[in-house]
C-alpha cells in the first residue's frame, strides 16, 4: 500500500470506467451515488468475464483441472481480501457472504442467538444502517436481550461520553458503523472496541462505507467482527465479506447448513468443515470472490491513503459549496472531517423531487432515508438527498451538482 | 434543463405550493391516513358526505411528502367533490395519473397514486362501518331468540 501522498490520476482512472462516458439526452453522466454502489473498472469486469471464459467450474468438488483452478483462485481470493484489511489469519478469518447485511445476520444468528439472553445488552449507535440495526433489534427480541443506541451530538458525532456510560458489564456486543452512510461521520471504532473489551463485550464494525474508501486495518482497530460489501468498492454485486477473529469464528455454530460446509455426514449427524468454509454453505460466490480480489488489487494500486485523501477533498469542497447557501441544510460534521459523502436538504424541495430534477441534468444522487430511518427521525426529516464520491469523481462534477440544485431552486421558487 | 422536468409542469408546482382544500374538517364522516413507508410520503384525508350518504360534500387533506404526492392529493381533493362513494371505489390508478397530466417515471407512480389509495381505503372503511351499523340495527329490531329470554 502506497503511504506516499499522491494525487489520483483521475483522467486515467475514468478511462477504466466506460459507464462514466454515458450521456443522457446529450449530457454526460455525473455519478454521485457511490455510497449505494460504485462503478466497476475494466480489470474487474475482465476478471469476471475471464473466469467464465477460461476457468468456470464448481469449487471443492471436482478433481478435474478446471475445478482445481477455480478452487485455488477462489481460495486465494480470501487471502487477498484478508491482506487488504490487515487480517493476519488469512483466509480462515475471511468469510464470503452475499453482502454486508448477510454478514451481520451471520454473526447475529450464529453468535447472537446462542450467546444473548435476558439481561444482556447490545449497544448500537443512532446512526446505524438498518442492516445492523434491524438485525440486532430482532435477534434481541428473540433472545430477551436489550438494544441501546449511543446518541449523536448536535454536530452529528457519536457522543463518546454517553458511549462510555452505556457500555457496561451487561454489554455483550457493541455494533457500530465505522463511517455513517448518512452523516459521513467517521466513528472512533477503535476506541469503542477498547471500551467494549474492558467490559468483555465483543465489537462488530459495519465497515460498508469505510473499507472501500480509506485504509482499514482490522487488527489495529481490534475489531472482533467487521463487514463490508464488494459492490461498494469497485467489485461486483452479490458478494460481501465477514471478517472475524479466528477463535471467535471457530467457537460459533454454522449459520447455513448444506454442501461444502461439512466434513463428515451420516443420517444421524454431521461435523463441520474448517474455516472459512464452515460458513460458506452451498456453491459459493466464486466469480464474485475472484473479482473482489481484483478490485482489491485495483484499489491498492491507487493506494487507499490516496483514495481517502481524494474523497475527503471532494467532500470538503461539496460541503463548502452547499453550506454557502442559506436554503441548504447539510447534515453531519464539518467538511474537513468526514467520509466522502454529503447528505443535505434544499428548503421547500423534497429530496425525491430534488433527485428527479437533478436526474434531468444527468446528475445521479440518492434521495430517501438511506436505510437509516431512525437517524432521520433524530434529524427531524423523513428524507435527505445524498451525494457520495469515489475515485473517479471531480470538482467539476461537484459544480454540476450545485448548478443542478440551483435549477431545482428556480423551478420551485 | 433537460426534458425530464416535464414532471414538474407549472400545474403540479402550483398545486404543491398552493394546495387546494388543505386542512382538517372537524365534522368529517371519514378520516383516513395513509403513507408510503418507503419514502415517507403521508396523506390524511377528511371526507364529509351529504345527508343521504350518496355524494361527497366536502374533502380536505393534510400531508407531507414530495411534490408529486402532495399535488396529486390537492388535485384529487377537487375531483372527489360530488362523486359517489361507489365511483371513488371504481377509480383506477390511471385516473389520477391522467389528472396530473404528466409522464411519470415508474418509480414516481406510487407517489402519484397515494392520495387515491387513501381515498379508496377511506371509503371502504366508511362503507364497512355503515354495514356494521346496519347489522347492529337489524339485530336491535330482530333480537335473536336467546335475547328474548
Amino acid at each position: 500500500m502506497s503511504q506516499q501522498a499522491e494525487p489520483l490520476d483521475v483522467e486515467a482512472i475514468r478511462a477504466d470506467f466506460p459507464i462514466l462516458q454515458r450521456e443522457f439526452d446529450g449530457t454526460r453522466l455525473v455519478y454521485l451515488d457511490n455510497a449505494a454502489t460504485t462503478q466497476t473498472p475494466e480489470p474487474v469486469v475482465e476478471a469476471i468475464a475471464d473466469y467464465y471464459r477460461t476457468t468456470n467450474a464448481n469449487v471443492h468438488r471436482g478433481l478435474h483441472q478446471l475445478s482445481q483452478e477455480a478452487s485455488v483462485a477462489y481460495e486465494e481470493a480470501h487471502d487477498r481480501v484478508a491482506e487488504f484489511i490487515g487480517a493476519s489469519g488469512g483466509r480462515q478469518e475471511v468469510v464470503f457472504t452475499k453482502n454486508t447485511t448477510e454478514a451481520v445476520n451471520l454473526v447475529a444468528y450464529a453468535w447472537g442467538l446462542n450467546e444473548l439472553g435476558p439481561g444482556d445488552e447490545v449497544v448500537l449507535t443512532e446512526m446505524e444502517h438498518h442492516a445492523a440495526l434491524v438485525t440486532w433489534q430482532q435477534i434481541a427480541k428473540r433472545t430477551g436481550a436489550d438494544c441501546h443506541y449511543v446518541p449523536i451530538t448536535d454536530e452529528g458525532r457519536l457522543d463518546m461520553d454517553a458511549a462510555r456510560e452505556m457500555i457496561t458489564d451487561d454489554t455483550a456486543m457493541v455494533s457500530a458503523v465505522h463511517v455513517s452512510n448518512t452523516l459521513g461521520t467517521v466513528n472512533p471504532v477503535g476506541e469503542l472496541a477498547d471500551i467494549a473489551h474492558d467490559h468483555d463485550a465483543l465489537v462488530f464494525v459495519d465497515a460498508a462505507q469505510s473499507v472501500p474508501h480509506r485504509p482499514v486495518d482490522v487488527e489495529q482497530l481490534d475489531a472482533d467482527f467487521l463487514a463490508f460489501s464488494g459492490h461498494k468498492m469497485a467489485g461486483p454485486t452479490g458478494i460481501g465479506v465477514l471478517y472475524g477473529k479466528r477463535h471467535l469464528l471457530e467457537g460459533m455454530e454454522p449459520y447455513l447448513y448444506g454442501g461444502d460446509m461439512i466434513l463428515k455426514v451420516t443420517f444421524e449427524d454431521a461435523t463441520w468443515n474448517e474455516l472459512p468454509w464452515k460458513f460458506e454453505a452451498g456453491t459459493p460466490v466464486i466469480s464474485q470472490g475472484i473479482a473482489l480480489a481484483e478490485a482489491c488489487d485495483y484499489l491498492d494500486d491507487l493506494g487507499m491513503a490516496n483514495v481517502e485523501r481524494h474523497e475527503a477533498a471532494l467532500a470538503e469542497y461539496a460541503h463548502d459549496r452547499l453550506t454557502s447557501f442559506d436554503d441548504v441544510e447539510v447534515y453531519g460534521p464539518p467538511g474537513d472531517d468526514r467520509g466522502g459523502l454529503v447528505a443535505f436538504n434544499l428548503d421547500g424541495v423534497h429530496a425525491h423531487d430534488l433527485s428527479s430534477i437533478l436526474n434531468d441534468s444527468a446528475v445521479a444522487i440518492r434521495a430517501g432515508d438511506h436505510c437509516t430511518q431512525p437517524l432521520h427521525d433524530v434529524l427531524g426529516t423523513a428524507a435527505s438527498a445524498r451525494a457520495s464520491f469515489y475515485v473517479y469523481n471531480t470538482r467539476e462534477e461537484v459544480d454540476r451538482l450545485v448548478a443542478a440544485i440551483d435549477d431545482a431552486r428556480q423551478l420551485f421558487a | 434543463m433537460g426534458p425530464g422536468s416535464d414532471m414538474y409542469r407549472q400545474q403540479i408546482l402550483d398545486h404543491y405550493k398552493n394546495p387546494r382544500n388543505y386542512g382538517e374538517l372537524e365534522d368529517a364522516d371519514v378520516e383516513h391516513v395513509g403513507e408510503n413507508p418507503m419514502c415517507g410520503d403521508t396523506i390524511k384525508l377528511f371526507i364529509e358526505l351529504a345527508d343521504d350518504g350518496e355524494t361527497i360534500d366536502r374533502v380536505s387533506f393534510i400531508g407531507d411528502g414530495c411534490a408529486i404526492s402532495q399535488a396529486s392529493a390537492s388535485m384529487l381533493s377537487g375531483e372527489l367533490r360530488d362523486m359517489s362513494p361507489s365511483a371513488v371505489r371504481e377509480m383506477d390508478r390511471n385516473d389520477v395519473v391522467d389528472l396530473l397530466g404528466v409522464e411519470l417515471s415508474p418509480m414516481r407512480v406510487k407517489c402519484a397514486v397515494l392520495a387515491e389509495k387513501v381515498a379508496q381505503d377511506a371509503i371502504a372503511i366508511h362503507l364497512a362501518g355503515k354495514a356494521d351499523e346496519e347489522t347492529r340495527d337489524v339485530r336491535k329490531r330482530c333480537p335473536a331468540r336467546g335475547d328474548i329470554l
